[in-house]
């Protein structure tokens, strides 16, 4: 702008109103920064002829941005032409950051790229590292691999993280020190590494540690900001997006490795002890990184997939509950207790609790209640139901069964999972009523947080002491 | 008169091509031409001539390059290709067969009909 319009009053405002219609379009994903330039030129130039026919600033805006067309309608042609604008995204520069599609690899995205791949290498070589001293990877020669797995993994996502956002140093410290003295602790325990026996405990701490140590990472995910439910949610979002991506990738691994074998194969080599050596720990591992790497740098350009999947599985549920409830009373038919039941039970309460996590952390806050939401409670509700139905059952056999670890594990994680159910439906339905607003539904969840991974690492450190490590 | 909106797609591309092969242009000086030529009767939404050059771009047809403008401003410039040439041949000899046909068919009928079916304005029969 030169000097002499700047005096003009209307002339700030004409930029800004051009400012303010440029903004506009730049929202959508399918315009580009570039296109949005050619389009302002365009703009510019037809207020300018205007102009010159004598209409003042004002009107010739309004009548050039007309002419132009309805931003709506401009960006769904643009979407049109450029639909894959709308998927891409991805670049592997992935600056998610940027505001719109990276147009050209960001150093900074690039170089959050390299660190990933990196650590994923660092990964992959820190599973071998075991191998040079002769322990096996397969778990059925020892166990040391399916005890330490978390360590091989989670301490390079919280490196990640470390690296990527500015973490304060006590909080590095806290973190590293969390897993050294996980790691010191587990494998000082005097576990039977050998195979033969059934190691109950064992087994318990490989399946809690993780749980527990997720929370160390969750720290370095929230740069050591771990107060405020609304980081803590992320690290939620962020930890079923993970999970989504990591079945992905392990998927494509399965396909790779099985091409891998029939390729090879057909050239009579025998790659399996490759694969098992090192294709199969070192992808474990790194996948992991890669994974993490990928959901934040597809974080604000892909819709989350865990909340799509909860809004599709949560009215199906929900069915199938309530026509399991409905089928029962009908027929008079009880909960047939077996030994897998409380497992059984237990799943699927995790997984309606991931369902409800993954809806919330979706919803919109500040939304009224609708059909979705009773939707939500019938299914907490019918889960509640079944649950109680089947604990009702099993209490009355559970003496006949004994108590191992494993059981009073499951019956613990049962109870730990009710009550966070039971305070959800009981938030829920108040929320329904107006009673409370729903952000105490998150936090309800977000202080929870600290209930389950203070049950895991009670199972995961303290079952083994209490029960001789057998 | 307004055109219907099919037929002003289906123009846009050779409309485009032949007025880039006249010299290279850009997007508000394309849609000047097309002002000119078409008396006002050929209405564009001034903004959707970009989503048609990107694609004619996307196809080869037409290549682009940004220049400094006289006001100052990047500009960007469209230039057709030897394929764009090649399309606009093509597209020149359908709508030359289109056109051709047409015109048959009309003087059939204002001879077949008489002269009350062609005192009917054109633009209802589009």
């Amino acid at each position: 702008m030169d000097p002499k319009q700047q005096d003009d009053p209307t002339a700030g405002s004409l930029e800004e109103q051009i400012e303010a219609w440029r903004s506009h379009l730049r929202r959508s994903r399918a315009i580009r920064g570039s296109d949005a330039e050619e389009l302002e030129d365009h703009l510019r130039e037809q207020i300018a002829t205007l102009g010159e026919r004598g209409l003042s600033e004002d009107e010739a805006f309004l009548v050039a941005v007309k002419r132009i067309g309805a931003i709506d309608a401009l960006t769904r042609e643009f979407a049109r032409e450029h639909s894959d604008r709308l998927w891409k995204q991805l670049v592997l520069a992935g600056d998610g950051v940027g505001a719109g599609g990276a147009e050209a690899p960001s150093a900074y995205g690039s170089r959050r790229m390299w660190v990933a791949l990196t650590l994923a290498v660092a990964a992959g070589v820190a599973m071998k590292i075991p191998g040079l001293f002769g322990i096996p990877f397969d778990p059925d020669a020892s166990l040391f691999y399916p005890v330490n797995i978390a360590f091989f993994t989670l301490p390079f996502i919280a490196a990640y993280f470390a690296w990527e956002r500015p973490l304060p140093a006590s909080s590095r410290a806290w973190v590293a020190g969390a897993f050294v003295l996980a790691a010191v602790v587990v494998n000082a325990f005097p576990f039977s590494l050998a195979p033969v026996a059934e190691p109950h405990t064992l087994i318990l701490t490989v399946l809690h540690l993780p749980i527990t140590l997720w929370l160390a990472v969750g720290v370095a995910y929230v740069g050591g900001r771990w107060r405020g439910s609304e980081r803590r949610m992320d690290f939620i979002r962020f930890t079923g997006e993970l999970f989504i991506y990591y079945v992905l990738i392990a998927l494509g691994g399965g396909v790779l490795i099985g091409l891998t074998f029939v390729l090879f194969e057909a050239i009579a080599i025998d790659v399996e002890p490759l694969v098992q050596n090192w294709v199969l720990p070192c992808g474990v591992a790194g996948a992991t990184v890669v994974a993490t790497w990928l959901v934040e740098a597809k974080q604000s350009v892909i819709e989350n997939m865990a909340p799509v999947l909860a809004r599709i599985f949560i009215p199906l549920f929900a069915l199938v509950l309530l026509a399991f409830v409905v089928t029962m009373a009908a027929t008079g038919r009880g909960i047939d207790v077996e030994r897998q039941i409380l497992i059984a039970i237990d799943l699927l309460l995790v997984v309606v609790f991931g369902l409800l996590l993954y809806s919330i952390s979706a919803r919109d806050p500040l939304a009224p209640p609708g059909l979705f939401d009773w939707l939500q409670l019938t299914l907490v509700g019918t889960a509640l139901l079944v649950d109680v139905l089947a604990l009702w059952a099993i209490g009355s056999r559970i003496s006949d069964f004994g108590f191992t670890p494993n059981r009073l594990s499951a019956l613990g994680m049962n109870v730990v999972l009710l009550v966070n159910l039971a305070g959800s439906a009981f938030l829920y339905a108040r929320f329904l009523r107006g009673g409370v607003a729903f952000s105490r539904l998150w936090s309800w969840q977000m202080t929870y947080v600290y209930v389950i991974a203070g049950w895991a690492a009670f199972v995961a450190f303290l079952f083994p002491v209490l029960f001789g490590f057998r | 008169m307004s055109i219907n909106k099919d037929l002003v797609a289906a123009s846009s591309t050779p409309l485009v091509l032949a007025i880039l092969a006249e010299g290279d242009s850009y997007g508000y000086a394309i849609l000047q031409r097309v002002r000119e030529l078409s008396g006002g009767a050929l209405e564009w939404t001034d903004g959707m001539l970009y989503p048609v050059l990107h694609r004619l771009e996307r196809s080869g047809l037409v290549e682009s390059r940004w220049e400094k403008a006289d006001t100052g401003r990047r500009r960007k410039y469209y230039r057709v290709t030897e394929a764009g040439r090649e399309q606009l041949a093509d597209e020149r000899r359908q709508w030359r067969a289109v056109d051709d046909t047409l015109r048959k068919v009309w003087s059939a009928l204002s001879e077949a009909v008489g002269s009350d079916v062609v005192s009917v304005p054109f633009s209802q029969w589009s």
